[in-house]
């Protein structure tokens, strides 16, 4: 359960943004999550409230943006939809691959005041 | 610990300590020049309202910044580090039991009078394992993660400050044993090595892919009980090379010294 260090990184990029913005607290939090991130969500949102507690994030909205997983085959530059990180070219069956999206995980905006 | 997930919190964060030291309040050890991001942590369920009252006063920032920039620039610093003394460092992960701390002492018996090696042990609780290694009278530093179920790179940055490692050497670092958390964690290491047993079912790869995708080695461990328990090695493989088609694998036996020559050429071969 690593989603607990993903959630207080958060909080502590949420923390020294609102300070450079001399911004009291976060009203919202736009998050990107890609599915081949290793982050699960929902695990995310289990610990989430105990994270922001007494944060500037502590009364924010969350807004979560996720990134499907793509691919692009190494042996015959199919470009598929990847669900799991071991998906295999539908097309050739080829294991090399590049991961094209996916593995995103960042704060995107913070909507202060 | 957090109530709810079971990370570390103030009190019961990561400890770092030699084999003879005594584990002093937390407060002190926090205060010994360690910074981490796991401070302000507390337990109550929390219910609220959002505050949604739009105003002239809200400003958006625009920040794109990757939430786990912090681990990457110290893993970064301490990569560094490692490459200017050339020091082979490596990041051993795998689920509890799989062998990491017996693949260790074999490691250092054999090539101890050869190599010189510097240990950090990660576990949750207890100095047991830095105690196997000094032992061997290797350098060794234990860091108990409390509640934490990953090693994190600002942690391996206090530890190795610690070590006073001397050029040209090899540091083994064993994570956690744990095969999902440690994965999203650099900790500035050469290499990343994941150790599986063939106690574990051939299958693990793909149950566990984000492990095998991060990692460079694959170390086969327990092939002594090959005759005894059903696993096919190269259906394990199999499995292992679909997530991650550019894994290396030895096949060995930290009980019987099976294969860890192969090992032992690999380390010597990273060490020039």
């Amino acid at each position: 359960m690593h989603e607990l260090s993903i959630a207080l990184g958060i909080v502590k990029i949420a923390e020294d943004e609102t300070a450079k913005a001399n911004a009291k607290k976060v009203t919202k939090i736009e998050l990107i999550i890609g599915e081949l991130s290793g982050v699960e969500i929902e695990s995310l949102n289990f610990v989430w409230q105990s994270a922001i507690k007494d944060s500037v994030l502590e009364f924010s909205e969350k807004e979560i943006i996720i990134i499907k997983g793509k691919g692009k085959c190494i042996d015959c530059d199919t470009e598929f939809d990847m669900e799991f990180i071991y998906d295999t070219c539908p097309k050739c069956n080829s294991n090399f691959k590049g991961i094209l999206q996916g593995k995103e995980l960042r704060v995107k905006a913070l909507e202060v005041i | 610990m957090c109530g709810t997930c079971g990370c570390g919190s103030d009190n019961n964060g990561p400890v770092i300590l030699k084999p003879g030291e005594h584990k002093h309040s937390h407060t002190e050890h926090h205060h010994d020049g360690h910074t981490h991001s796991h401070n302000d942590h507390h337990h109550e369920g929390h219910t609220h309202t959002h505050d949604l009252s739009h105003d002239h006063k809200h400003k958006i920032l625009e920040i794109e910044q990757d939430i786990l920039q912090n681990n990457q620039v110290l893993a970064a610093r301490n990569r560094g580090y490692f490459e200017a003394k050339n020091i082979f460092a490596l990041n051993m992960v795998s689920s509890p039991g799989s062998g990491k701390t017996s693949i260790l002492e074999r490691t250092l018996a054999d090539l101890k009078e050869t190599i010189p090696f510097y240990v950090i042990e990660g576990d949750q609780q207890t100095l047991n394992d830095a105690n196997r290694i000094d032992a061997l009278n290797i350098p060794v530093i234990q860091i108990n993660t409390g509640k934490g179920c990953h090693l994190e790179s600002d942690m391996v940055y206090e530890a190795v400050k610690r070590l006073n490692i001397e050029d040209n050497a090899i540091l083994m670092i064993e994570n956690v044993g744990n095969l999902v958390c440690p994965s999203m964690f650099d900790l500035g290491e050469s290499k990343r090595v994941v150790i599986i047993s063939t106690t574990e079912g051939e299958d693990k790869p793909i149950k566990y892919p984000d492990m095998f995708h991060t990692s460079d080695i694959c170390i086969i461990n327990k092939i002594d009980l090959l005759p005894y328990v059903n696993i096919d090695i190269e259906k394990l493989k199999n499995y292992a090379l679909q997530v991650n088609p550019n894994l290396q694998f030895f096949e060995i036996s930290a009980t019987t010294g099976e294969g860890m020559d192969e090992w032992y050429k690999w380390l010597k071969k990273n060490m020039i």
